[in-house]
């Protein structure tokens, strides 16, 4: 895509924060609702003599996720220090992996305006995460809770060329973690953090331009706009005859800009080593087989399977498989209800529609997958019809009562005896003598619905309307 | 019973059948500690709590429990190791007024084996030094000539336990710290395989070559302690699986076919005259026993000083980052805090709390780290390392243990190198290659120098084969000149 006769080149690193209970180097727990300092053993507070061990759980999550990602899985990487100063960096370093990773070279493919883009992972690592630190003016709060949580950083090539790849990048990135499991995937409270890397060149060069880091963009959109005004930035200046300085710019959603917070061409030195206190980790093949095996269907498998097994449009596939509790729910519903496409209706209009209104997780929905899957089975063997389908829908939301009690409860059971039919017919054309002269006749056209919708009306919607079409016509011939 | 001169041993088990309390025991040390230390400096912190402690063991015992293997023995610990409650602070004044919420593994099974903390001992800076003068605390004194430095980092381990002012000390050991004042104050000290005995709460000084180990009288000794310390801990990803072997019942000193390595490279010479003396007298002796002297070479053993130096300035620059005076420790006074830069706080605070030799080795060890330097040093010094560990491993196929010096001359002169740092980094020559390889080596008093200062001879063993390694200085010690000797301060 072209701007301006430029071309952007952008990459981005996420930093995933892995959902384990404990922390990475320490039994601490990693609760998000733990009082100020309150996670913080001798460990995280990084007290002498203390030493990390590496929580196995931490390992398994971001091997899951590179294999999610199509990751080589390294045999034996290495946990390095990173030196630095900070007084949220509790030992002075940070522990993460430098030359050796442990997921190398993978890739991921996902739709940009419904065109596949693929990205290369160049790799993905393991490292704790800071603590956080509060400014307030006078002095600074540091709260070491999050000293210690494991984080997975992705980092991708410089493989994206507009803002959308880049957001739709980062969905993908996210979906894929919810569907593992491995993590929330919530930009705004942290649990992902995104740093975008963007320069721009000439339409035609093969040489890279400068590139600038964007730190911290706490939501997609404001990834795709915070790129958008970079790249117009950085074209303005190349322009101008400028020349772009390496640095690291935060995006200021308010005012819609992204400002310089440092540069790196006085970039720190970290003096990355091995770090002695932990061994190089080994990973077997037997240990990445065995995670491999309990890997999940992955969104674009799972909705192609939509398509091809349950024979569902692709639109229906994709909206459902956006989630993995959706695609769950869905397939539960559609085991029970024997009738894919009429178990996506229900779920994609009725089940979202309450859902959104009441600001609900599907989780927590009242109605279980069970429960709807056996309304549905209910409209297709006649118990109810579909109008009345809605009645009972209402109920179940509301009370969250099986269908069946629903419907004997408020006696909404479809009325299928043609007698019983019958006599309601009789009633309704013994009640409208005229019309149904004028119908007979042809003096009045189009009575026909009219004559239905009184006997539906007679019966409180209960009668089956294929029965009332049937006799109705049988009468009025 | 004299207590004073007691064996470990022989103190728990009158302690366990009631001959004696853990109560006498402890005032008995205690006295001791005030009548001589003030002479030595070898204490940094004494515990306020130790009778106390000691009335809790005899508590136990009255109700019949099964205290350990020692039971109300007084130790005294070096202040490397994190002590629950009790100030540790590595000798430095960057560590003044911490108190560690929590126990050295080594300090949790000493008192789980029934030990009571008499105190913490005086050291070397971050166990920075090779004389104990780089201590926040001041020097400590060699107890066999006051004018003498007790050797280092572990100066107040040695002294202490040569002059009995306890009955066992630990010490730790990254590049001699615990063999060289072992052998400066006549007593045996241990440095055990890298991985036997773990590292948690032991303030890290270079984390791949430290061990603590046992600073006492006897191998015996050594081995009972060596024992209660060892075995794996999770909290230690280092600390190996390996089984503690029963080392102190299986200690025999019957060395009669076992092969003595000496280095050939050791033998160029240097060596003063005691000290050369010494080390002959030791190679006769073991050879009289029954042992055969096999010459091996272990090449690259000229590098072990740069190496060292290399790999433990790296770690340290690192693992001292911590001291930032930000969450314990010193902190250097402001004014006023708010608009201070964070620069200038950490500046400060380090400029104030670390001493100059702690100072000149972070320098150093960042350095060695920086980008651009990184492989022409810290890598290629590792690539020396695992050089200089394959020669031993192959050198151990030849040998069962390895006999040599421990240092070139015995104790020097307070004040003597103090301003020579290249100097007094050669004292380490015959003790960081052990450290670098991961090998168990330990100091056993063997000779006296012509003015009477004991002179130790290091026997080192193969990767946790500390039991023939012990083996060997059990013979020795049983023919040793400084036994039943004791410094005049006594």
């Amino acid at each position: 895509m072209s701007f301006r006769g430029y071309e952007a080149v952008i990459g981005i690193e996420i930093h995933v924060q892995l959902n384990t209970a404990s922390k990475i180097f320490c039994s601490d727990a990693t609760n998000f609702d733990a009082g100020d300092n309150e996670n913080v053993s001798p460990v995280s507070a990084g007290m002498p003599g203390t030493l990390p061990v590496v929580n196995k759980k931490a390992i398994e999550y971001g091997i899951k996720t590179g294999l999610a990602l199509g990751c080589e899985i390294r045999k034996k990487s290495v946990f390095s220090r990173k030196n630095y100063f900070y007084p949220d960096s509790p030992k002075g370093y940070q522990i993460s992996q430098y030359d050796l990773p442990i997921c190398e070279n993978g890739f991921i493919t996902f739709k940009v305006n419904g065109v596949d883009k693929t990205v290369h992972i160049s790799r993905a690592h393991l490292e704790e995460d800071a603590g956080k630190s509060t400014h307030s003016g006078e002095y600074t709060l540091i709260n070491l809770n999050r000293a210690g949580i494991p984080l997975l950083e992705i980092v991708t090539g410089p493989d994206m060329r507009t803002p959308a790849e880049a957001a739709e990048y980062g969905r993908a990135i996210r979906q894929i973690v919810r569907y593992l499991d491995v993590c929330d995937g919530n930009l705004e409270e942290g649990s992902m953090r995104c740093d975008c890397n963007v320069s721009v060149r000439k339409e035609g060069s093969t040489q890279f331009g400068t590139k600038v880091e964007i730190k911290n963009v706490n939501s997609f959109r404001f990834v795709e706009k915070a790129i958008e005004y970079e790249i117009e930035r950085q074209i303005d200046a190349v322009e101008r005859g400028e020349k772009i300085l390496q640095e690291t710019r935060l995006w200021d959603p308010d005012k819609n800009r992204t400002f310089a917070m440092r540069s790196k061409e006085d970039a720190q030195d970290y003096r990355y080593f091995p770090d002695p206190d932990l061994l190089p980790l080994i990973v077997t093949k037997e240990m990445i087989d065995e995670i491999k095996s309990k890997l999940p269907e992955l969104p674009i498998a799972r909705a192609k399977r939509f398509q091809d097994a349950h024979g569902l449009p692709e639109y229906d596939a994709t909206v459902l498989t956006t989630e993995k509790s959706w695609a769950d729910f869905y397939e539960e519903t559609a085991q029970e209800s024997k009738n894919f496409k009429a178990s996506s209706n229900w779920i994609m209009t009725e089940l979202m529609r309450e859902l959104n209104s009441a600001n609900k997780e599907i989780a927590h929905s009242p109605i279980t997958p069970k429960q709807l899957g056996r309304m549905i089975a209910l409209i297709d063997n006649g118990t109810i019809s579909g109008k009345i389908a809605k009645t009972v829908f209402q109920e179940m939301w509301n009370s969250g009562k099986d269908p069946e009690v629903v419907i004997k409860e408020k006696g909404l059971v479809q009325i299928t005896d043609p007698a019983t039919i019958e006599k309601l017919v009789d009633e309704v054309l013994a009640a409208n003598v005229q019309s149904v002269e004028d119908h007979k006749t042809g003096k009045k056209k189009n009575l026909f619905g009219f004559f239905v919708g009184a006997v539906m009306k007679a019966s409180k919607g209960q009668a089956n309307p294929e029965l009332v079409n049937k006799i109705l016509q049988e009468k009025l011939k | 019973m004299d207590l004073t001169f007691a064996s470990l041993s022989e103190i728990s088990e009158a302690v366990t059948a009631k001959k004696l309390s853990a109560k006498e025991v402890a005032t008995h040390f205690q006295q001791r500690v005030q009548a001589l230390d003030p002479k030595l400096n070898a204490f940094a912190a004494l515990n306020p709590d130790v009778i106390k402690e000691a009335d809790a063991i005899d508590a136990r015992i009255a109700k019949g429990e099964n205290v350990g293997v020692l039971a109300g023995v007084p130790f005294g610990i070096k202040d490397m190791l994190c002590t629950k409650g009790l100030a540790t602070t590595a000798g430095s004044k960057i560590l003044s007024g911490f108190i560690p919420p929590y126990d050295a593994t080594v300090v949790s099974r000493l008192k789980k084996a029934g030990v009571v903390i008499m105190g913490k001992l005086n050291q070397d800076e971050f166990a920075m030094g090779s004389s104990n003068e780089t201590s926040f605390f001041g020097p400590v004194k060699n107890p066999w000539d006051l004018e003498r430095v007790p050797g280092g980092s572990s100066g107040g381990s040695a002294a202490a336990q040569a002059a009995r002012l306890v009955p066992g000390t630990i010490g730790t050991d990254t590049g001699g710290s615990i063999r060289q004042p072992a052998s400066f104050c006549g007593i045996v000290g241990v440095k055990p395989t890298y991985g036997r005995v773990s590292r948690y709460g032991i303030i890290a000084f270079a984390s791949s070559l430290d061990q603590a180990g046992p600073m006492v009288s006897t191998v015996k000794d050594a081995a009972l302690t060596l024992e209660v310390i060892s075995g794996h801990d999770p909290m230690d990803s280092t600390s190996s699986q390996k089984q503690v072997p029963a080392w102190s019942k299986n200690l025999s000193s019957d060395i009669k076919g076992m092969k003595i390595g000496v280095i050939k490279e050791y033998l160029s010479g240097g060596l003063e005259a005691d000290t050369q003396k010494t080390f002959d007298e030791a190679l006769a002796t073991v050879k009289k026993m029954g042992a055969e002297i096999v010459e091996i070479s272990v090449a690259g053993t000229e590098f072990a000083i740069p190496v060292y130096y290399l790999v433990a300035t790296s770690e340290a620059s690192s693992n001292l980052a911590r001291y930032d005076g930000v969450r314990f420790g010193y902190r250097a006074e402001f004014p006023r805090l708010s608009g201070v830069e964070l620069e200038e706080f950490y500046g400060k605070t380090r400029g104030e709390g670390f001493g100059a030799e702690v100072k000149r080795r972070i320098m150093l060890g960042t350095y060695c780290l920086s980008s651009g330097y990184y492989d022409a040093y810290y890598n290629k010094a590792g690539q020396v390392r695992r050089l200089l560990t394959e020669q031993f491993i192959d050198a151990f196929k030849k040998c069962d243990a390895i006999l040599s010096p421990v240092t070139a001359a015995p104790a020097f002169k307070l004040g003597e190198l103090v301003h020579d740092p290249m100097t007094m980094y050669l004292n380490d020559i015959f003790t960081t290659s052990t450290n670098l390889a991961g090998l168990p080596g330990m100091s056993v008093p063997f000779g006296l120098s012509q003015s009477g200062l004991p002179i130790g001879v290091q026997v080192t063993g193969a990767h946790f084969e500390e039991q023939k390694m012990l083996n060997v200085a059990y013979a020795l010690e049983s023919v040793s000149s400084v036994k039943g000797k004791n410094p005049h301060v006594i």
